[in-house]
């Protein structure tokens, strides 16, 4: 067994324009089960983190407990990270948010991770619209223990063990549009075409990006009476849309066709072209967005692609108006302005 | 494009970069394998089998091996393949065992050879385990040809030469040496049932117009004959100032002998351009490395003669041209003579075939470039018993082409003994092993060497200028044999796809450090080409192509710089990657 990736790489790979290759944002070999759909969203988050030319010295990688917790030991190992308590990463991602808002967060958790023990720190971050990159590897099971049906397991979907889930699902993403996060997509491990340019734009997003990654469990819920396998995922999938995201300052060079094409303009400047097969899907209308889920989710099928944004809503430090500065950067002078200072506000009190 | 057809034989052999450019197709990393695991026998034995001469070709084979390994295309150098050769001959026991058993009772058929060289050996070694009676004929003492009487001691001592001729000529070939044949046809009047000849490429060109010529002629010599000479001790010396002519293996032997006897200011002169030389790389550096240097785009003019003695000689610069097509013209450039003073002159500017030994009575045809008419699959004369192989086939090669032709021949004498259709060649032998050992775990050491390639230790340069018997390259110790054996990337371990069972998981993708992998729809091999996730511009590289999977999507995995470390086996939940070490064995004579 390998317990490490040889060194070479492909001779003729290029670098991005950081000057970094894309070996620069792997990180250890996985430990994960072979064939684990959290590699291959991994692999996406490498991708796109490369191709956006991010240094790995800004990002942070938060994460929860269980399988898609481990992974952050298999991307930039460059990068910051904490591992924190079962269900806890958004609270963590809260605290170093709010230390240092400099920093790109990338909070990686699972489906028990998020809708099971960490469902009110969850609900809680979307409240608050954090600037986090929430992504979810949701494999509708608790593949750390053995496969149970977790929270997300789709009602009658049956793992391994072959019980048929008796219980409602919980769908992430209804959730996370209706309590305030203000990008919201679904993508699947098995699609990469579609999960790398998801993970760019929730990249450049100011504010909650939450992207429920369907990322099968090869070892207990890839069977074939299971509504989270590779077979059943890939038979009924349904996108919203396909689009390209072009980062800030780049020429759009691509033509699309008129009618099916729209433009989301990013809060840094970078534009997001959807190109849809049906106009009636529009992204930005919440209402609309809750709409379609719930009917594609009638016809038994699933609904991916980037399902709402709205780069209008305010983040967190916004909302509490906090220091534009990260924290370790306040001087004595900054954090003590003096006795001038307090006279001043005193004086605006009288 | 449509599915790769992994049944056949070539394509998987086409992968092991090294064994498909070796012209005997030695199993090399199956050897390298066994030194790595201290199993010097084996490596000698597989050797053996397949070159005949792992002593000798592993110090002066001219390695189409190197420069086709994968690790070129990885990092800057490929595994020393041909040292490791020498290590599995430096250090095999005593043991014969790997000696095919030769028959008391002969098959009652004749065979002659003539000349005892390499490719004459290599006949005989096929043939003789088959019964036949083989009788060669040299005009020399000892057997070898042109490695005994052209390669200085310095790079292969003679007691490695005479082991493995030996070796041969002990399996019961009738010697019939200081025989010169001086009418071929004396040998067909024998009756013999075939006679292969083998008698390399024995002149070495002059340069017969070149004002002073005649006039200097006692002090200018040929270089193989001059080699020889210094091999039969006729030479023992040469004054101080040397110019050799030439920019071929021959040149540098010239050059590095002339410095051990006497020469103080000894340099090559080449009329081409350095990067166009024929001498191998490596032969070049060990000259330099001597002291000698290599002065190119330089052409002769004449001979300077003073008071009937050889003082120097005149060049004339040169400027290469390329054509578009590469295509070089040598043009003189805009500059005056120049005057370069010596004692002596080596000619080393190549070698030509010479059959004064075939007489028109004999009916063997010879084309117009005074090479027999040959069949190039079977070396068939027209004359149907008569074959050909080594220099004498096709003109002036290398050692292991020659021993290549000896194999070829020895198929097509035996098949021509029994009446068959010469054309009609028995298949290689091949087999696919799986190398699972459990989960996850290989046969072999999967594990991917980042080593640079170790250099060959060297005797002191002050003794080896001394004596020219001296061997100047040591060889590797078992220790560093080790080490490069390990660099070996396993080509022969193949993945081996299997499209019914993959579920297109990704997880082969993702774990590929080279990037080998991609699913995607399919398309023609220009197209596919420009869609893969790595550059896949190394059009000798084959492109692995699956059968369409349940996506409509193909598998293509360019085989180009693929690491064989077994990832992608170890990340597959289906095991529809498998590691199987494939073997390709050429086909020998007598095989069925």
């Amino acid at each position: 067994m390998s317990f490490e990736r040889p060194d070479f790489r492909h001779p003729k790979l290029a670098k991005n324009s950081a000057g970094y290759s894309r070996k620069d944002y792997e990180g250890a070999i996985s430990t994960l089960c072979a064939g684990c759909g959290h590699d291959s969203t991994t692999s996406a988050l490498i991708q796109a983190c490369f191709e956006l030319s991010i240094e790995p010295h800004r990002v942070a990688k938060m994460s929860g407990i269980g399988c898609s917790s481990k992974t952050p030991a298999y991307f930039l190992s460059r990068s910051h990270g904490f591992n924190s308590v079962h269900g806890r990463m958004p609270s963590v991602a809260t605290g170093a948010n709010m230390a240092n808002r400099d920093l790109l967060y990338i909070g990686i958790s699972g489906d028990g991770d998020t809708a099971s023990i960490g469902m009110g720190q969850f609900a809680h971050a979307l409240r608050r619209n954090l600037n986090l990159n929430y992504i979810c590897m949701n494999n509708g099971c608790y593949g750390l223990t053995k496969g149970q049906d977790s929270a997300t397991a789709d009602k009658g979907s049956a793992g391994k063990k072959g019980k048929p889930n008796p219980y409602t699902s919980i769908d992430l993403c209804e959730l996370a549009i209706e309590l305030g996060a203000s990008y919201v997509a679904r993508g699947f491990s098995g699609d990469k075409t579609q999960l790398v340019p998801l993970i760019k734009g929730a990249i450049a997003h100011n504010g909650l990006a939450f992207i429920d990654v369907i990322s099968p469990c090869v070892t207990f819920n890839n069977t074939s009476t299971s509504t989270k396998s590779y077979e059943y995922v890939r038979d009924h999938i349904e996108a919203t849309n396909t689009f390209d995201f072009v980062p800030l300052q780049q020429e759009i060079l691509a033509h699309y066709p008129e009618g099916t094409s729209q433009e989301v303009v990013m809060h840094d400047g970078s534009i997001i072209h959807l190109h849809k097969a049906d106009s009636s899907k529009d992204v930005t209308d919440r209402m609309k967005c809750v709409n379609n889920l719930e009917l594609e989710k009638s016809k038994g099928r699933l609904l991916t692609g980037l399902l709402y944004v709205n780069p209008e809503i305010m983040e967190t430090h916004d909302i509490i108006n906090s220091t534009l500065r990260p924290l370790n950067s306040l001087t004595e002078a900054d954090l003590c302005p003096g006795n001038n200072a307090l006279q001043m506000i005193n004086a605006s009190l009288r | 494009m449509k599915p790769t057809n992994i049944k056949d034989p070539e394509y998987f052999h086409k992968v092991i970069d090294c064994q498909y450019a070796c012209p005997s197709h030695t199993p090399v990393p199956e050897y390298i394998r066994l030194i790595s695991q201290g199993k010097y026998d084996e490596a000698f034995k597989i050797n053996w089998i397949s070159n005949v001469f792992p002593g000798i070709l592993g110090r002066i084979c001219d390695r189409p091996c190197e420069p086709a390994c994968r690790r070129t295309r990885v990092e800057e150098t490929p595994v020393a393949i041909c040292r490791l050769k020498r290590v599995a001959a430096d250090f095999k026991s005593d043991s014969t065992d790997f000696m095919p058993e030769v028959p008391q009772e002969k098959n009652g058929r004749k065979i002659a050879l003539i000349g005892g060289g390499p490719a004459s050996l290599t006949v005989a070694r096929d043939l003789l385990p088959l019964g036949y009676t083989i009788d060669l004929y040299d005009d020399q003492s000892k057997a070898g040809g042109f490695i005994r009487t052209q390669v200085p001691s310095f790079r292969l001592p003679e007691k490695v030469l005479n082991q493995e001729v030996d070796r041969i000529l002990n399996m019961g070939v009738t010697t019939h040496f200081n025989h010169y044949i001086d009418n071929l046809q004396t040998i067909i009047d024998k009756g013999y049932d075939a006679i292969f000849v083998g008698t390399g490429a024995p002149r070495g060109r002059d340069l017969p117009n070149l004002p002073g010529r005649q006039e200097g002629d006692a002090s200018i010599f040929i270089g193989i004959e001059w080699l020889a000479s210094v091999l039969y001790r006729h030479v023992t010396s040469t004054p101080e100032k040397v110019l050799v002519l030439g920019g071929g293996n021959t040149a540098m032997d010239c050059c590095r002998t002339a410095r051990r006897l006497g020469g103080e200011d000894v340099r090559v002169i080449v009329r081409s351009p350095r990067a166009d030389m024929k001498a191998s790389p490596w032969e070049i550096e060990d000259a330099e490395e001597e002291g000698i240097p290599i002065i190119d785009n330089h052409s002769p003019i004449d001979f300077v003669i003073e008071d009937g003695q050889l003082i120097g000689m005149h060049f004339q610069k040169m400027t290469a041209d390329y054509d578009e097509n590469g295509k070089r013209t040598l043009l003189p450039a805009d500059e005056a003579p120049v005057f370069m003073a010596c004692d002596q002159v080596i000619l080393a500017v190549g070698q030509q075939n010479a059959f004064p030994f075939i007489k028109p009575e004999s009916n063997i045809a010879i084309n117009k470039y005074g090479l027999p008419e040959l069949d190039e699959t079977t070396y068939q004369s027209s004359v149907p018993n008569i074959f050909f192989g080594g220099d004498a086939a096709f003109g002036p090669k290398n050692v292991i082409t020659a021993v290549a032709h000896g194999h070829q021949a020895a198929i097509s004498i035996d098949l021509f003994c029994q009446g068959k259709d010469l054309h009609v060649r028995p298949a290689p032998w091949t087999n696919l092993v799986n190398q699972k050992m459990g989960i996850q775990d290989w046969m072999y050491d999967s594990q991917v060497s980042t080593d640079k390639r170790y250099a060959v230790p060297t005797v002191d340069r002050v003794k080896s200028l001394k004596n020219r018997l001296v061997e100047v390259e040591l060889g590797f110790s078992k220790k560093t044999g080790h080490e490069e054996a390990l660099r070996c990337l396993n080509c022969d371990v193949q993945t081996v796809f299997e499209h019914s069972t993959c579920i297109e998981c990704d997880a082969c993708v993702d774990i590929c450090p080279e990037f080998c992998i991609n699913f995607l729809e399919n398309g023609d091999e220009e197209d596919l080409r420009t869609r893969l996730l790595a550059p896949a511009d190394e059009l000798s590289q084959s492109l692995y192509v699956s059968p369409p999977l349940p996506t409509g999507r193909v598998m293509v995995k360019d085989e180009n710089v693929c690491l064989h470390c077994g990832l992608c086996a170890e990340r597959c939940p289906t095991s529809s990657w498998e590691m199987m070490q494939f073997t390709y064995n050429s086909a020998v004579a007598g095989q069925k």
